[in-house]
């Protein structure tokens, strides 16, 4: 690779890592705040710029300007480690999912297994924060968050490997190729697409499966001694981690940036033309993700336990099994 | 003692597998969602969002909301209070201060108030002074919001009692036909 094409993809990276994601992460906030407001027949933020737009802003400035409180009773370096492990495996999982066309940061062959294997290291940041904080809820969220992490990591994986039984491929960009020639993979494999986001809600500790958090239980969980950027370090990764879950279900399941029976134009409007595509399809699921938060009171811990293990687990198995008799029967 | 046993209610399947009631969740919040969606776009007549802008839009009170006590003139604008100091002996927080003064030239009234003056952060809005008060010159009205910058200010004289309760149109004409 020469050193042009070098500094290409590091532009890439800070374009989407610094300035996309973390943006759109704000107003995934704001959207956050309207949106419940809405549902419980409120206005919601509509004070600071147009339709209360300028929100984020606001927010931001609080959350750096606030003082940064390292309690005394804290293990400090690992303390201050969590936040940043809780945000790069964040960011880095979003790095293999095409979000226009020819535009993944890493057209890699293994795509998938890298989100999974990076998005489950994201646990490591809640754990630790939990453990460092050295306070009884901070703990418990942190050992909640790793049980849950275990459970719904499995049903996860295993939900996603339909997909690539039909498809043949682990790379993101030729699954979506097979969708765009075929069909989009959630009609063929509906039950994979709801144990897939069931377990992705899980697995980014959005409600209902927020036992990690649960401020009602535990105060605020892992976060509880956390104060000013680095609870917003937090608070970003949970949004990113959102962003790239809807992100992997459009990619898997919806087609990514195609549309049925629509061929992009080549050159740039094209590759906006699809971004714009993606944008909005991923925009439906981060909706969702609200829409649901908003709706549904939490899990117990041990329903939550028993979904895990008990229903999803065995279910994707299921869909597997049949998923591969079915192939075997039609392609021989 | 007799033990009562409470059955847990028993779930249909539907209930059991979560997503129907989560979709019928799910429709009842999409439903005040696009209510108070349709509320910015101003189509129907009674709002779905119950927040009241506060700043721009006030409480409607009723008439005989017990605000701030403040004085009133009678429908001639004539001032009705004639220091008898009845509100200022019955006040429990001792919030009034008055210092009456005779008439020059007492035709009819004998006193006036020289100085009125009510303590606004000792008044408890108990709304006594208005039934003491004789000459229903007192009221409490509809001014809930006593908001100053500075404390002396919460004493409010007689020109802001007056400018607060303005002209009272009612049927007590005592002074002029007497």
């Amino acid at each position: 690779m020469n050193f042009l094409a070098l500094l290409g993809k590091l532009l890439h990276i800070v374009i989407v890592g610094a300035a996309v994601l973390p943006l759109t992460a704000a107003v995934l906030v704001w959207a956050e705040r309207k949106v419940s407001a809405f549902m419980q027949d409120r206005l919601g933020p509509n004070r600071v710029g147009p339709a209360g737009l300028l929100q984020p802003i606001a927010d931001l400035l609080k959350f750096i300007f606030k003082e940064d409180v390292v309690p005394g009773h804290v293990n400090r370096g690992m303390y201050i480690l969590a936040p940043c492990l809780s945000l790069v495996p964040a960011l880095v999982g979003f790095c293999v999912v095409p979000y226009a066309r020819g535009m993944a940061i890493a057209d890699l062959n293994v795509g998938i297994l890298l989100v999974f294997a990076v998005s489950s290291m994201g646990v490591y940041g809640i754990t630790i924060g939990g453990w460092a904080s050295n306070s009884k809820y901070s703990l418990l969220g942190g050992v909640r968050s790793s049980a849950q992490m275990i459970s719904y990591e499995l049903a996860l994986g295993l939900s996603v490997i339909p997909v690539f039984l039909v498809t043949g491929d682990l790379n993101l960009e030729r699954v979506i190729a097979w969708q765009a020639e075929n069909v989009w993979l959630v009609i063929p494999l509906f039950p994979a697409f709801v144990i897939f986001l069931v377990c992705g809600y899980a697995e980014t500790n959005r409600l209902p499966f927020d036992c990690p958090e649960a401020e009602t239980e535990l105060v605020a969980g892992y976060h509880t001694e956390y104060s000013s950027m680095k609870f917003a370090l937090f608070f970003m990764a949970e949004y990113i981690h959102m962003i790239t879950a809807s992100a992997l279900t459009v990619t898997l399941f919806f087609g990514g940036y195609t549309l049925p029976g629509v061929v992009y134009p080549e050159g740039a409007w094209g590759t906006m033309l699809s971004g714009l595509v993606f944008v909005a399809k991923t925009g439906f699921f981060l909706f969702l993700f609200i829409w649901v938060r908003w709706t549904l009171p939490r899990f117990r811990y041990d329903q939550l336990m028993n979904l895990g293990w008990k229903v999803m687990l065995p279910l994707s198995l299921v869909v597997i099994v049949v998923t591969a008799g079915f192939l075997t029967v039609v392609r021989g | 003692m007799k033990i009562k046993v409470v059955r847990r209610p028993d779930l249909k399947f539907g209930e059991r597998i979560y997503l129907g009631t989560v979709v019928k969740g799910l429709t009842l919040t999409i439903r005040h969602f696009f209510g108070v969606m349709l509320d910015l776009f101003r189509w129907k007549r009674k709002r779905t969002a119950i927040t009241m802008q506060y700043p721009e839009e006030r409480w409607d009170f009723k008439d005989n909301f017990r605000g701030a006590p403040a004085l009133v003139l009678d429908p001639d604008g004539r001032e009705k209070c004639v220091a008898c100091q009845m509100c200022e002996f019955v006040c429990p927080p001792k919030a009034i201060t008055i210092v009456g003064r005779e008439f020059e030239d007492p035709n009819k009234v004998e006193k006036y108030p020289e100085v009125f003056e009510i303590d606004m952060l000792r008044c408890i809005y108990c709304g006594f002074c208005e039934e003491a008060c004789p000459e229903e010159a007192i009221f409490l009205v509809k001014e809930a919001e006593i908001v100053h910058e500075k404390k002396e200010a919460f004493v409010h004289d007689k020109k802001k009692l007056y400018a607060m309760g303005g002209i009272r149109e009612d049927r007590i004409w005592k002074w002029k036909h007497k």
